[in-house]
């Protein structure tokens, strides 16, 4: 026994870097090919606001698919149901999104983010017990279900809504920017960054230091084995997919206030967007997905700047060029 | 001596394949069993299927009295068994410590208990806070092994502990295994190796074709060389 | 019996079924010469074709690709920027297939290639990506394909509807460019679809089916499953944009709304899941089924919405409204998938199998 003592001491896990870096390397190259130091902190500003927003979106979905290999194709749908529900208490309230005071503004802001976020998990409850539940396993069946409850749910909207966009206007205190110099920085970006860096940081602590978090990495290696230690993964599941559902309609009310406007097709469009984030990032890894969320962000703004046409495909290129480097992805989870 | 386990008339099908064709046997409480074979003769899904990893087409499971074959893994396990897979299936993301912390199921982790743990694998108080997936072969099954018994449990099914370790370590296993015997322990032990079996086995169980063809103490199979011939086969003179 | 393959249809309700969609589409022309009636026969052939080359992808290699409209949409674009670039020849429409199934070929084999090698839900969503990508440009690039109003152009001088070869005859029909531009589409469409189940039942169609089973024993048993899935990929590609191409041709015109929506997309799945994945006569039998759905039972919805909003009925004619017809195609997919997997034709076949051999 003694022999089992005298091992050489674990050589430390090299740490992947590379793909942390790639977004500061993206920023500093784009510098000079911007030139005007204005626009581009300008530029980057929009781009990590918008990396952060679609980061709230995608996080759940590939949770989901992680611990579980379930891949919600209709994950767009709690995007846009989420817009949809903050409406409700957005447009009754417009005096107090009107009011030109940060402190009535957020609170009818919080409020409706919460009520989004709620019915979006309440709709995570559903789609998981009658969509996903009973087909659980079979990925073709699970796909042709979860899109059609897509369908389902962007129709419901229409049929409850109707077919129009509504204007949302961001309240008062939000609109504008903080100006330093030749700089401006919205300050509803500011605070997108906020939200969404509070998100990454809140879902990193609780993976890391938590015992929930511990048997979600658990489960996304091996979900056999924390079925054998005696956890119900289900329920867990359940949970984790509640809470990106939930997430999703945060992002949802965020993106909608981003875009002062809201409507049914949005999920849709995000989706693909968020398809590609989660793709670029490594199916299943949080951390893959929140690089991947300011890669596309990056490149969508950056690009959008220096060859508007370019924009057009701009994420498939993206996508092609990390895919070429890495096929699955910047960090491909382990044991799949 | 009462029986902890036992299987009556137990089928698994894995997708089309029928892989156990009736298995019949019982455990006798705070003994080791041995569980022999050839490749492909069923072992580890018998014990996949105890764990209801498998689901049995037919048949009765019964674990100290109370029947289990339709119940979902996580319930069996929290009847007090500790899975010990062939694959060992440490978590290679969490650290040493977050694995053992999810194994205890029930609370925090036990000191007393570490150290007794520790005793047998003194790499795994060395490593404590590295990431498991660093571990060595050897080091990751004594983890493997810890989790199952971070916690009292009734019931330990272990798959192939040995497989492809230094005996060294083999024999750090052993010492283990008896040990947890003598805490009172009931053991099912899937082994390949038979000089490792005899010397922690009480009574032996042999497979063929998804089927069990021989039962009885391990002393009487290892005195008989004719008999683990005709059971065991040249399968057996590899280890040996 | 040759161009029929040995695969039957293996139930007598289905063998009648079949029979009557394709005598109807036959003599559509002479039985029901209206528009609409025209319109709605063309679109069961070109759709059953596509379904069909889709049902090679999504029944037999067990993969979902939402690219297909996209192929469709080569085919389709192919012949009409032909056709508004050249003029109206022959000559341009063979130009159009020329550039359009080569590009939908090596489009496809790209994807495959590139996303066939790791997981089928990779595929999906690649797929998906690229799919909508596509979308963005054929409505962007207005100086190639018209942007958002898409092309129209005109036909070569015998499909042109003016082209009259036979007056008015004794069924009062008059045999124009049209009916033989339908012929062209119907027969085009059928040697597609006789053409794909003699795929599925070549030896080529049985390794998909294994690999579909169970990828990992294939590549186990000597197969290169990504060869097969890419070429299957492929040769569904090339029949999807040659239905897109006999679209363009009864269209006269070719636009993003007509080939590469999201819509179709769901469409197509709707069809093939109705009528029955990995049978390719579920293709046909979907088609028809839910394009006669999509356009009589559309009119009868706005019918009910009326009625409902007229009885004061809250949320119902909004539900109701057939603009709202996606909202219960949806419902319908879901239930189909969950409780008729095999669709109408597996449901038919189930029921012509003796009891015994279940």
């Amino acid at each position: 026994m003694t022999e089992l003592v005298a091992l050489d001491p674990l050589p430390k896990p090299k740490r992947d870097i590379l793909p942390l870096l790639l977004p500061l390397i993206l920023a500093v190259v784009m510098l000079p090919l911007i030139g005007s130091p204005s626009s581009w902190m300008t530029l980057t500003v929009a781009s990590l606001a918008m990396g952060m927003m679609i980061f709230i979106m995608a996080s759940g979905l590939t949770l989901v698919f992680g611990l579980m290999d379930v891949l919600n194709f209709g994950h767009g749908a709690f995007i846009s149901v989420g817009a949809y529900v903050a409406t409700l208490v957005l447009l009754p309230l417009a005096t107090w999104v009107q009011a030109d005071s940060l402190l009535t503004n957020l609170a009818v802001l919080a409020p409706a983010a919460i009520l989004a976020m709620g019915v979006s998990g309440a709709l995570g409850l559903i789609v998981e017990r009658v969509l996903i539940l009973p087909v659980y396993g079979q990925h073709l069946k699970q796909i042709l279900m979860t899109t059609g409850g897509l369908i389902v749910a962007e129709q419901a909207l229409y049929a409850l809504w109707g077919p129009q966009i509504i204007p949302l206007p961001l309240p008062t205190s939000l609109r504008g920017s903080f100006i330093f110099g030749d700089i401006a920085i919205a300050k509803y970006r500011l605070l997108a960054m906020l939200v969404g860096l509070a998100v990454f940081l809140a879902i990193q602590i609780t993976l890391n230091r938590s015992k929930i978090g511990l048997l979600i990495r658990a489960g996304v290696e091996n979900r056999e084995m924390v079925e054998a230690l005696g956890y119900r993964i289900r329920r867990l599941f359940l949970g984790v997919f509640m809470v990106g559902s939930a997430l999703a309609g945060l992002g949802g009310t965020m993106w909608a206030l981003y875009r002062e406007q809201v409507h049914a097709s949005m999920g849709n469009e995000l989706t693909v967007m968020i398809f590609i984030v989660i793709i670029i990032g490594g199916l299943g890894s949080i951390g893959g997905c929140f690089i991947g969320a300011l890669l596309v962000a990056m490149v969508a703004n950056y690009g959008g700047f220096l060859v508007p046409k370019l924009a057009l495909v701009s994420n498939i290129l993206l996508m092609v060029v990390i895919l070429m480097w890495r096929p699955r992805g910047l960090y491909a989870v382990t044991n799949r | 001596m009462t029986d902890l386990l036992t299987l009556t008339n137990v089928h698994t099908h894995i997708g089309r394949y029928h892989i156990l064709h009736g298995v019949d046997f019982a455990i006798p409480e705070h003994q080791t069993t041995m569980l022999l074979g050839r490749n492909g003769a069923g072992k580890t899904t018998t014990l996949r299927t105890i764990m209801g990893l498998w689901a049995a087409s037919s048949g009765q499971i019964t674990l100290a009295g109370q029947r289990i074959e339709a119940m979902a893994t996580p319930d069996i396990a929290r009847l007090g068994i500790g899975y010990v897979p062939e694959s060992m299936a440490v978590f290679s993301d969490l650290t040493v410590k977050e694995n053992l912390v999810l194994a205890a199921r029930d609370g925090p982790l036990d000191d007393n208990r570490l150290e007794w743990i520790f005793g047998f694998f003194p790499a795994l108080k060395r490593f404590w806070l590295s990431r498991a997936g660093g571990l060595s072969g050897g080091q990751k099954q004594m983890l493997s092994i810890a989790r199952a018994i971070v916690e009292p449990r009734k019931l330990l099914l272990i798959d192939e502990p040995t497989k492809g370790l230094a005996p060294a370590i083999i024999g750090a296993l052993i010492e283990c295994f008896a040990e947890i015997k003598r805490s009172g322990v009931t053991i099912l032990l899937v082994e390949q190796n038979f000089h490792v079996a005899q010397r922690i086995g009480d009574a032996v169980l042999v497979m063929d074709n998804g089927r069990i063809v021989h039962r009885g103490a391990m002393a009487a199979l290892a005195e008989d060389t004719l008999l683990q011939e005709r059971l065991l086969g040249l399968s057996l003179e590899a280890h040996q | 019996m040759m161009i029929l393959s040995g695969d039957r249809p293996r139930s007598r309700i289905l063998s009648v079924l079949l029979l009557v969609i394709v005598v109807a589409l036959a003599v559509t022309p002479f039985v029901f010469p209206g528009a609409k009636a025209m319109n709605v026969a063309t679109k069961i052939c070109i759709f059953a074709a596509l379904v069909a080359s889709y049902d090679l992808l999504l029944g037999y290699t067990g993969t979902v690709s939402f690219a297909h409209t996209m192929f469709f949409g080569i085919g389709s674009y192919a012949v009409a920027i032909a056709l508004y670039a050249i003029g109206p020849s022959w000559g341009a429409v063979a130009a159009g297939l020329a550039i359009g199934l080569p590009l939908a070929a090596l489009l496809a084999l790209g994807i495959g290639l590139f996303s066939l090698r790791v997981e089928a839900i990779f595929f999906a969503m690649i797929t998906l990506a690229v799919a909508s990508a596509f979308l963005v440009l054929a409505s962007q690039l207005s100086w190639l394909t018209g942007g958002e109003d898409g092309r129209s152009f005109t036909l070569p001088e015998l499909l042109r509807p003016g082209t009259v070869f036979i007056p008015k005859n004794v069924l009062g029909t008059a045999i124009t460019g049209r009916t033989l531009t339908y012929y062209i589409v119907l027969v085009g469409s059928a040697a597609m679809i006789l053409g794909l189940l003699r795929v599925v039942n070549s030896p080529f169609g049985r390794v998909l089916q294994a690999i579909r089973e169970n990828r990992f024993r294939a590549e186990a048993l000597g197969f290169r499953t990504v060869f097969h899935l890419t070429y299957a990929n492929c040769l569904a590609a090339v029949v999807a944009a040659s239905a897109g191409a006999l679209n363009a041709l009864w269209l006269r015109y070719t636009g993003p709304d007509t080939t590469l929506s999201f819509a179709i997309m769901l469409d197509i799945l709707l069809m093939v899941v109705i009528g029955g994945m990995g049978t390719i006569y579920g293709a046909v039998v979907g088609a028809a089924v839910f394009i006669l759905a999509e356009n009589y039972l559309q009119s009868l919805m706005g019918a009910a919405s009326t009625a409902a909003a007229d009885a004061g009925l809250p949320l119902l004619p909004g539900l109701l409204h057939p603009d709202r017809w996606l909202l219960w195609l949806g419902l319908l997919f879901i239930a189909s998938v969950y409780f008729f997997p095999t669709g109408i034709v597996g449901r038919l076949r189930e029921m012509a199998r003796p009891q015994a051999e279940g």
